[in-house]
């Protein structure tokens, strides 16, 4: 006996395992209170950008970004029900690794295009620093 | 290789020790978490597109910008749409759970729509740019943009491909035990994009209409 | 309509001018391969084969088969590469003083892209691949991987797109970019030919069976060990698959990612890596590598865990510092996604970035050289048998090193600013790649064979053989390493100064050497399949080994374990030997298997003409086949019923047949 795709469908005898994978049954309570929360988290920024409220382009930004990070959180624990057990806690393994690709992969392409940017195209920026001016020939 | 001929049962090593397990053994069934494995892969394909958006997003190339295109309340409206699908999804796990096919069936469906609608807007809101002389062509902000928003609309679209099937399948089949486990997965999926879409509406057209 | 309209319609742009009968090199390969392929194809007809290589092989989803066929591609690609790369060399050695060598440019770029493609692709991607498959599942006491039909279609869609690499050899032309297809070379501007498209169909079709292949067998290793092996009790060969599967699910979805872009900038005419409207070609190349260094962890840290069975095993020894080694591979595996600037630190990034990038690939000699201590040990004081397996191992230790310290010269940016693109690079990465990947899979399979097919390799065509590959290796880059510090770059066709052909012409019998050490390979399986009966396995454990894969029958039935193994111990199969566990007899159980599928091979089979349709502008074609390849995806899903039982008493039957044969030569 093993664990195929599919193989267990009509073998009624194996179907006790159904649930011993760690997914506990949703409920409406999670589901209204994610979704609750979404709205809110969602609505916040839109109003943030739409009507000006901060002035500050930078902070704007990172407000608005904060307020994604947490929505991504909320959609993880009440929508995709994350949790440290699911799977064995493999699931979550899986993500913390995924983020932590991610986060080079994003970070790390902006930050090395941004030097090669200011290094090799210093007149595209309209302020040179005094790193790009030594880089200069 | 004397030692490891056949000996009539394991009993004759160490007593209380098994060595070959006399039940039958079936480990926990892997679908959900390779599916899980799989979304975490497109994850990084989106990492991708959201990178080349990160460092090519302000390449206009003389073109418009974002602040010129992005139509706020547009995007609104279609961040409710899929969030309205992403809950009607939840209901119809709800449903699953206590093995209501019928009902289950009718949110899927109601899913669907939203996910159509959600297509529906951002095709026009595509096709409106491109009658605009703002095509992916134009620049390189506008070809990561296209390629970024565009991607997640094909799994999107795919989604609902994916949903119709689920449909027939659980009507011709019911609720088995691979389709509950295949509805879970389509969850999996339909809340991914969701996650994804946060990202977009955020990165893209939000932090994109800032000066 | 008029025909041609029709014709450009169902076409594209493959007219009969893409057959390039004007050159007579391909010309003769074609020939060459159309008479082998016919009297391959005729001989299988002959003897009535193809019914049994349907049924048991082609739609077979075994771990065992697919892993076997996995080889079969991988040895068979790497006759193709490593004509490609002794072409070059001979083209090298004679270039020189006028004389424009046998390869014209158009042709020779060709060559040396096709090479590093199928190289790394082709061969060493299935070979690695085809081992994992084969051996993570007996080795954790599993009876297949967590998806059989998946592990099928995955296979298959490695050899679509193979064949997508062998058929631009005589329809149409493939890229003359080098094996990364860096635009703006790549772009539609400087290569408007099919060249770069079968470049990234290719590997978009195969790349879609690797993801797909890294994802099932993590699922296999965290899901289906046997009762008792808790993840430090895993084979180190599972540890490091385990590893390199987490690589592979993290890395190829990057190289997707940036093909996609590729292909859009040259069939919608985008603009990401144009030279105009803001496009970057430097984003591809920093994508591109975000996927290129870990690819090359992908390939080297199984092998590494193939170098740490074989130490142990013929060195009679535990493995030295298992829990060090599992986390050198884990360290190894994180770090392998942080390096990835150093294969372009003359992009002009600046001190502050490439001093980063530097460092952090400083930082992964540090587990790399934790390993070889730990494989130095393991032989200490070891009662070392010095069998096929073991040689190529001990010749990886000394040849990787070297190619690991060349390394370290080139991760320091001030040295790689002088060596970047020269002669040194491509002595470095063959270095660590043949040294490493190259002997480490010879290691395995000299090692796994037995397993597979039940007898052993002939070792006097193995040693050959490896004499062969290490001298070969040795005289073939060594002289590229001087080249490289003289200043000479990669890639080129033809030379001026005659001070330099000396080198290009031992490096040239190098390679000459290296296909004796090939010649040899083949050989050694010919003899080994004439001598079949001396060299039988009958034990099911040739070498005295430590993990579960030999505690089966060679080869192992197809339900791998008659009852499933309980572990005990990091060596578990040691472990049962040591405390008489014996096999058990009685009870046999019905035993619950996949079924066969033809869903994978029809389903690559549609991605091929989908990938082919696309590369020759087909749109009609590759609409068709597109949806054709979406309905047939989803009518598999139809298909409920995938399982049978082997009945118990079948098992038995087979059982009985080895304990009597294992009677018979104790």
């Amino acid at each position: 006996m093993s664990a195929h795709i599919e193989s267990h469908d009509h073998h009624d005898a194996h179907d006790h395992h159904e649930h011993d994978d760690g997914h506990a049954p949703s409920t409406l309570k999670g589901y209204m209170m994610g979704f609750f929360l979404a709205v809110v988290l969602t609505a916040i920024p839109f109003w943030l950008v739409m009507d000006k409220v901060i002035p500050n382009s930078q902070t704007l930004a990172v407000v608005i970004l904060t307020f994604a990070a947490i929505q991504i959180v909320v959609h993880m624990v009440y929508f995709l029900h994350m949790n440290t057990k699911a799977e064995g806690g493999w699931s979550m393994l899986a993500l913390i690794f995924t983020l932590v690709m991610v986060v080079i992969t994003l970070s790390g392409s902006i930050w090395v295009m941004y030097h090669m940017n200011s290094n090799m195209m210093p007149g595209m920026s309209h302020e040179m620093t005094e790193q790009q001016a030594k880089n200069l020939p | 290789m004397s030692d490891m001929h056949a000996t009539p049962s394991a009993a004759v090593a160490d007593q209380d020790v098994e060595f070959w397990m006399s039940k039958d053994h079936h480990p926990a069934n892997g679908t959900l978490l390779g599916f899980w494995i799989y979304l975490m892969s497109d994850c990084l394909i989106f990492a991708c597109l959201f990178a080349t958006y990160g460092v090519l997003g302000r390449s206009y190339a003389g073109g418009p910008s974002g602040a010129d295109l992005f139509d706020l309340p547009l995007v609104a409206v279609n961040t409710t749409m899929l969030l309205l699908s992403s809950i009607t999804y939840g209901f119809a796990v709800l449903e699953m759970q206590k093995n209501r096919r019928g009902t289950m069936m009718a949110w899927l469906i109601v899913t669907g729509l939203f996910g159509a609608a959600f297509l529906g807007i951002e095709l026009f809101e595509f096709a409106h740019l491109i009658h605009e002389g703002a095509g992916p062509q134009r620049s390189a902000f506008l070809s990561s943009f296209f390629t970024l928003v565009g991607t997640h609309g094909l799994h999107v679209t795919f989604g609902i491909i994916w949903l119709i099937t689920l449909l027939f399948q659980v009507g011709r089949f019911g609720l088995t035990p691979a389709n509950k486990r295949r509805i879970m997965c389509l969850s999996m999926f339909w809340h991914f994009l969701d996650v994804v879409w946060v990202g977009v509406f955020t990165f893209v057209y939000l932090m994109g209409v800032l000066p | 309509m008029n025909m041609p309209d029709l014709a450009k319609l169902i076409f594209g742009r493959l007219t009969l001018e893409a057959i390039p009968y004007h050159e007579p090199i391909l010309i003769g390969t074609f020939v060459a391969v159309a008479i082998g392929g016919i009297a391959l194809l005729a001989l299988i007809t002959k003897h009535k084969l193809w019914g049994y290589l349907w049924s048991e092989w082609f739609t077979s989803i075994d771990h065992k088969k697919i892993g076997i066929m996995y080889m079969v591609l991988g040895i068979v690609m790497l006759l193709r590469g490593f004509s490609d790369a002794i072409m070059m060399r001979a083209q090298q050695a004679i270039a020189f003083n006028g004389n424009p060598g046998f390869l014209p440019p158009h042709h020779y770029d060709q060559i040396f892209t096709a090479h590093g493609v199928i190289m790394i692709f082709f061969v060493a991607m299935p070979l690695v691949t085809g081992l994992m498959n084969y051996v993570v599942p007996l080795q954790i006491g599993a009876r297949d991987v967590a998806f059989p039909f998946l592990n099928n279609f995955s296979f298959w869609m490695t050899v679509a797109g193979a064949m997508l690499v062998m058929a631009s050899l005589f329809v149409g032309e493939f890229a003359r970019t080098g094996w990364l297809a860096y635009p703006p070379l790549s772009g539609l501007a400087q290569s408007p030919d099919v060249g770069v498209d079968y470049y990234i169909w290719s590997l978009q079709v195969a790349g879609v069976g690797t993801t797909l292949s890294g994802i099932n067998l993590i699922a296999t290793i965290v899901k289906m060990r046997a009762p008792g092996m808790s993840m430090m009790k895993m084979p180190i060969f599972t540890w490091t698959s385990l590893c390199t599967n987490v690589l592979i699910v993290a890395a190829f979805p990057v190289l997707t990612a940036v093909l996609v872009l590729l292909s859009l900038d040259r069939y919608v005419g985008t603009n990401f890596f144009t030279n105009d409207f803001g496009g970057n070609a430097m984003m591809y190349v920093n994508l591109i590598w975000i996927w290129g260094h870990p690819e090359v962890y992908i390939l080297v840290l199984p092998v590494f865990g193939v170098f740490s069975e074989v130490t142990s095993t013929f060195s009679r020894k535990r493995l030295f510092g298992y829990a060090s080694m599992v986390y050198a591979t884990v360290v190894i595996t994180v770090l392998s996604y942080l390096v990835w600037l150093h294969h372009f630190f003359t992009m002009g990034s600046g001190a502050s970035v490439n001093s980063f990038f530097g460092i952090t690939t400083m930082i992964i000699s540090i587990p790399t050289g934790a390993k070889i201590f730990n494989w130095l040990f393991t032989m200490y004081r070891g009662r070392i048998k010095f069998d096929v397996p073991m040689l190529w191992t001990v010749g990886f230790m000394v040849t990787f090193v070297i190619g690991g310290m060349t390394g370290v010269m080139l991760a320091v940016p001030p040295a790689d600013f002088l060596l970047h693109n020269s002669l040194f690079l491509i002595a470095h990465f063959h270095n660590v790649i043949i040294g490493g990947v190259i002997f480490g899979l010879f290691a395995g399979i000299n090692y796994w064979f037995p397993k597979a097919f039940g007898y052993r390799l002939d070792p006097f065509w193995g040693k050959v053989s490896f004499w062969f590959w290490l001298v070969g290796f040795w005289v073939a880059f060594m002289p590229l390493y001087v080249l490289g510090f003289m200043g000479v770059t990669r890639r080129m066709n033809h030379f001026e100064d005659p001070s330099l052909q000396i080198w290009f012409q031992i490096a040239a019998f190098g390679a000459f050497l290296i296909a004796l050490g090939i010649g040899a390979f083949l050989v050694q399986l010919w003899v080994s399949y004439k001598r079949r009966d001396e060299l039988r396995d009958v034990t099911g454990d040739p070498w005295h080994g430590r993990t579960l894969e030999w505690s089966t029958s060679s080869p192992p039935p197809e339900y791998n374990f008659a009852f499933t193994p309980v572990i005990h111990d990091t060596d578990a199969w040691w472990d049962m030997k040591e405390r008489n566990a014996g096999r058990r007899l009685e009870g046999y159980l019905p035993i619950h298997m996949p079924k066969n599928t033809g869903a994978g091979i029809i389903l690559a089979g549609l991605a091929f003409v989908f990938g082919f349709a696309m590369i020759w502008h087909m749109f009609l074609v590759a609409g068709l086949a597109f949806v054709a390849l979406i309905v047939t995806a989803i009518g598999h899903t139809f298909n409920y019923k995938r399982d049978y039982h082997i009945p118990a008493d079948v098992v038995a039957r087979t059982e009985a047949a080895r304990t009597e044969e294992l009677a018979a030569h104790v």
